[in-house]
């Protein structure tokens, strides 16, 4: 008996395509503990290695006593800075125009910086040789504030830049003067300000975190000194770049390179940079013949390895008496640590800052940012966001609020008549950003609505006539634009790649695919939401789509996974090529038909001949005949590589709305409720995209309400374990609401944006706006980040809060 | 560095080793056992990525001696499921995407089975409270708690077919 025929309808389901909530293919190895993490590969005769950091932030180094070390059996190596200097390794380029030591050259510019490293037969043996290796410093003024760094007198921090006035981004005016980097129109800025009826001004102060994923970095390096290969698995958000860098450092050719970043547990942009760890591990790996694995603790993670933010923000807004703004100036401090480290595309020494004119409709603007040395680890990477966006969509959506207090307008009147109209797209920014697509007055309207905002500030009002009233109550709002998806290689590039992304897709004979790319996941689900984009292109059920990521070898150059760069670049880059599979198969579909391609319709999984539901050839069909008889003047084969260069940027936005209930006694804040409203354009697969929004709404919340790196005038960082250093349990976490709307992107071969780290860089600026909106009627108009129960309650009392 | 001869059941299966007496539970498992599924997140027993099972306790394996565990059963997430049939958190993990990047996943699995034995019906604030020893960077919880939720009635259901 013939199986009935499938209605499209349960065809299409049986895709599991765009628009699924399909579970994750990558749940079954990790469900069972059979991942494989860094930390998990063990290779025949592997050492350890381990660093020896400095206890001190700036000061020299002496002499460095390696004997004590060396005598503890199952040592292998000790290796400093003058070890490295014949192979020129001791310093490395880094990805934003300045060098960094690998091993500390004479001096050392942070507390924990690397000084020497151990290799041995364990971890453990490594860890004993650490302390017993005997280092003496002499110690040097430390600089921890940015402000003092720029004084005349200010101690010198990099003496190795002597003399050099000219930065990688212009010119240097002192001597821990990194790059002032500006955008916008300056005099047309100050020209908006002169004639304004109304100005504020607002100082800020991003504080310094970390990303903190809860797998640290790590590699194992493997040198053949037969072949002259070199593998390395590493945590790495971008392996390719990673090899191109190995291969520029260690002069072993591309081609013998091979970087595998097997499963990452998460990045969040702290495993974007090279660091010294992987360097010295590659090192002593083809010093020593062996294989050298590094893994990193906790402790050495925050310490070290690439923090985010940091940024001390002056906003000012002009604007009209009626709430209108006219325009807006920012000047920047930028705290970029003892290196210039951060991982930006190579035009941007501050990322895509100058976004910061937000959702809003601002005539004239202008931003400076000024970097600046001081004795801290380097770093300034993208925690969940593009590059800098989370500290330009915090200042504007501060200032906003700033100015809705100073005119008493309602905060959400004030974005109203603010916000960039939908027939305004493509919208030009005054910085310079063509904005591809956006529908703020609608998504704005959803969550008032949702909420009741009306009956929330009715509530408010009656509790802040209540003395009685044990609590305040403050209401947040927030209405975001991000950039993401970086992005065109005639704007982005790093160290000289440009940053497209790739795909490469293969269809087996019986029908089945693989799909190789240039991305790589670290917990987004990319093994389970890019099969899908395969299935609606191609009609192959997901289920028989492999998608391999991050290994060199296999892989097409792509520039990695970060700033929300997959769905928009590499997403991009699966449907285009895709469509080229699709085309060829649709020659092979007419050939086997005997009609012309003209004649065929493309409906779900198959082409059918127009008018006759009878006549088709399904995409297994087709991809057999590929492979036996394909038509005259057609290679055999169905596959396709496509490199995507992205037109534009892509534009995602939200709206966030929060309720907080801050304890009049003590200070302690608690989430009441927290809405957010996404529009990521086309929605490849809704249970992850709520899924990921929980977690970055969740990793916003720890950075407003309690992560920072607080360091004492040594340059001491007060909390580097996870003792100190605040990541939210089950428990402090609020419960997330999600809502969304669809505005696809018009230059988006699918229409989608990307969507991951917008709530992170959303929600932050939320969770401040409620909580200075339950003081705002105290005329507070800004209290800085963290909003750790300790300051609320300080700041209780500063203003008389009476309980 | 002196050595010990260590006995346990681990996942159902009597083993002896000789172990260095300073070594790690986490270490002993995932470099000599070759049981990769206990991560280490922090070595403070603060992130519980490293959390086994020891003699019907949650444990984080990272603070804890191997030569502790002379005589234990100890079971760790490669010996949740029996007989190749996942065990009820495991496939409510999964069912209620539970996990991203599956780093925190084989500890949350480890203390979701044991606290749901010490409270098989729990709120949504006890299980909050009880699963408060283990850190998630990806997921904000909210799947997590789902997936507790679904795997005690899923427990429930198969305890009444069998009684």
């Amino acid at each position: 008996m013939n199986a009935p025929v499938k209605t499209p309808e349960e065809r299409k389901a049986e895709l599991q395509g765009m628009g699924d909530s399909r579970l994750r293919k990558e749940d079954a190895r990790f469900i069972q503990g059979k991942g494989q993490y860094c930390d998990d590969i063990k290779l025949p005769g592997m050492l350890h290695m381990d660093i020896v950091r400095s206890p001190i932030a700036h000061g020299r180094i002496k002499k460095i006593n390696k004997d004590p070390a060396m005598a503890i059996p199952g040592v292998h190596a000790v290796l400093t800075a003058d070890d490295l200097k014949p192979l020129n390794l001791h310093w490395m380029p880094t990805l934003a125009g300045d060098v960094a030591a690998v091993l500390a050259d004479e001096k050392v510019h942070f507390q924990m910086q690397e000084v020497a490293i151990v290799i041995a037969d364990d971890r453990y043996i490594a860890a004993d040789a650490v302390e017993a290796v005997e280092v003496e410093y002499e110690e040097l003024p430390v600089v921890i504030d940015p402000y003092k760094a720029l004084e005349p007198n200010a101690p010198v921090l990099r003496e190795d830049l002597a003399g050099k006035t000219e930065g990688a981004h212009g010119a240097r005016d002192h001597h821990n003067h990194i790059f002032t980097w500006e955008a916008g129109d300056k005099s047309a800025a100050d020209a908006a300000f002169a004639n304004a009826p109304v100005t504020v001004s607002q100082h800020m102060h991003y504080p310094r975190v970390h990303p903190c994923p809860l797998e640290t970095c790590g590699c194992v390096a493997s040198f053949d000194p037969i072949k002259g290969e070199l593998t390395t698995w590493m945590t790495s958000q971008a392996p390719h770049v990673v090899r191109t860098v190995v291969s520029m450092l260690s002069g072993v050719p591309e081609s013998k390179v091979r970087i595998i970043s097997p499963d990452i547990g998460g990045g969040f942009g702290n495993k974007v940079g090279v660091y010294p760890g992987y360097v010295c591990a590659i090192v002593s790996s083809i010093v020593l013949g062996r294989p050298v694995k590094w893994s990193e603790d906790r402790v050495e993670n925050i310490s070290t390895t690439a923090f985010a933010r940091d940024y001390h923000m002056d906003g000012h807004l002009a604007a009209t008496e009626d709430g209108k703004i006219l325009g807006l100036k920012v000047d920047v401090i930028a705290d970029h640590g003892a290196f210039d480290a951060c991982a930006d595309p190579t035009k941007f020494p501050a990322g895509l800052f100058h976004i910061c004119s937000g959702s809003y409709d601002i005539a004239a603007a202008h931003c400076s940012v000024k970097g600046v040395y001081t004795n801290k680890a380097p770093g300034g990477v993208a925690y969940r966001c593009s590059f800098r966006v989370t500290e330009a969509v915090y200042l504007i959506e501060r200032m906003v609020d700033v100015l809705a207090q100073k005119l008493n307008m309602d905060k959400a009147e004030i974005r109203r008549k603010n916000f960039i109209r939908k027939e305004q797209f493509p919208y030009t920014s005054a910085f310079g950003f063509e904005y591809d697509s956006g529908d703020y007055h609608t998504a704005l309207e959803k969550v008032l609505d949702a909420v009741d905002y009306k009956a929330l500030r009715a509530e408010q009002e009656q509790k802040r006539n209540d003395p009685t009233c044990p609590t305040l109550m403050g209401i947040g709002l927030v209405t975001f634009t991000e950039v993401v998806g970086a992005g065109p290689t005639k704007m982005c590039d790093i160290l000289g790649v440009g940053m497209f992304d790739s795909c490469e897709i293969r269809i087996h004979p019986t029908g089945s695919a693989i799909a190789r790319m240039g991305t790589i996941t670290q917990g987004q689900g990319h093994q389970t939401t890019y099969a899908q984009i395969i299935a609606s292109e191609l009609g192959i059920p997901s289920e028989v789509i492999q998608v391999e990521e991050g290994d060199t070898s296999t892989a097409p150059y792509g520039l990695g996974t970060y700033g929300s760069r997959s769905t928009p670049v590499a997403g991009a880059a699966i449907a285009m090529a895709a469509r080229k599979i699709h085309a060829k198969a649709k020659k092979i579909a007419a050939h086997l038909l005997e009609v012309s391609e003209g004649d065929l319709d493309w409906e779900i999984d198959r082409f059918k001949v127009r008018g006759n539901d009878e006549q088709f050839k399904t995409m297994a069909d087709i991809a057999f005949a590929a492979y036996q008889q394909p038509p005259e003047g057609l290679e055999p084969g169905l596959e396709a590589v496509h490199y995507y260069d992205p037109p534009n940027f892509t534009y995602p936005f939200g709206i966030y709305l929060c309720v907080v209930d801050i304890d009049k006694g003590t200070g302690e804040s608690s989430i009441r409720r927290f809405y957010a409203l996404d529009d990521c354009g086309t929605r490849i697969n809704p249970m992850i995209i709520d899924g990921q929004i929980h977690g970055g709404l969740t990793e916003g919340f720890a950075v407003a309400m309690g992560q920072q790196m607080p360091f004492d005038e040594q340059g001491n960082l007060l909390g580097n374990t996870l003792m100190d250093y605040f990541l939210p349990t089950a428990v402090e976490t609020p419960t997330w609401e999600t809502d969304h709307t669809v505005t696809p992107s018009p230059h988006h071969p699918i229409g989608a944006k990307g969507v991951a780290e917008s709530p992170h860089v959303g929600s932050i600026p939320t969770f401040t706006s409620a909580v200075v909106d339950a003081f705002a009627h105290l005329g507070v108009t800004h209290i800085d980040m963290p909003h750790t129960s300790y300051r609320i309650w300080k700041k209780l009392k500063e203003e008389g809060v009476q309980l | 560095m002196a050595k010990q001869i260590v006995k346990m059941n681990l996942n159902g299966q009597e083993i002896e080793q000789l172990v260095d007496s300073r070594m790690l539970l986490v270490h002993f498992l995932r470099e000599q056992m070759n049981l990769t599924g206990a991560h280490i997140g922090c070595e403070t027993s603060h992130c519980g990525a490293c959390t086994v099972d020891i003699d019907g306790e949650s444990v984080k394996a990272c603070t804890h001696l191997a030569v502790q565990c002379d005589g234990c059963d100890v079971k760790t997430v490669e010996g949740l499921a029996e007989g190749g049939v996942l065990h009820a958190v495991q496939e409510a993990f999964y069912e209620e995407h539970g996990l991203q990047c599956g780093f925190c996943t084989p500890g949350m699995l480890m203390r979701s089975y044991r606290f749901l034995q010490e409270n098989p019906n729990p709120t949504e604030d006890e299980i909050r409270t009880g699963l408060s020893g283990n850190l998630c960077r990806c997921t904000g919880y909210q799947n997590i708690v789902k997936a507790v939720k679904s795997a005690a009635v899923k427990l429930q259901q198969k305890e009444s077919a069998t009684a």
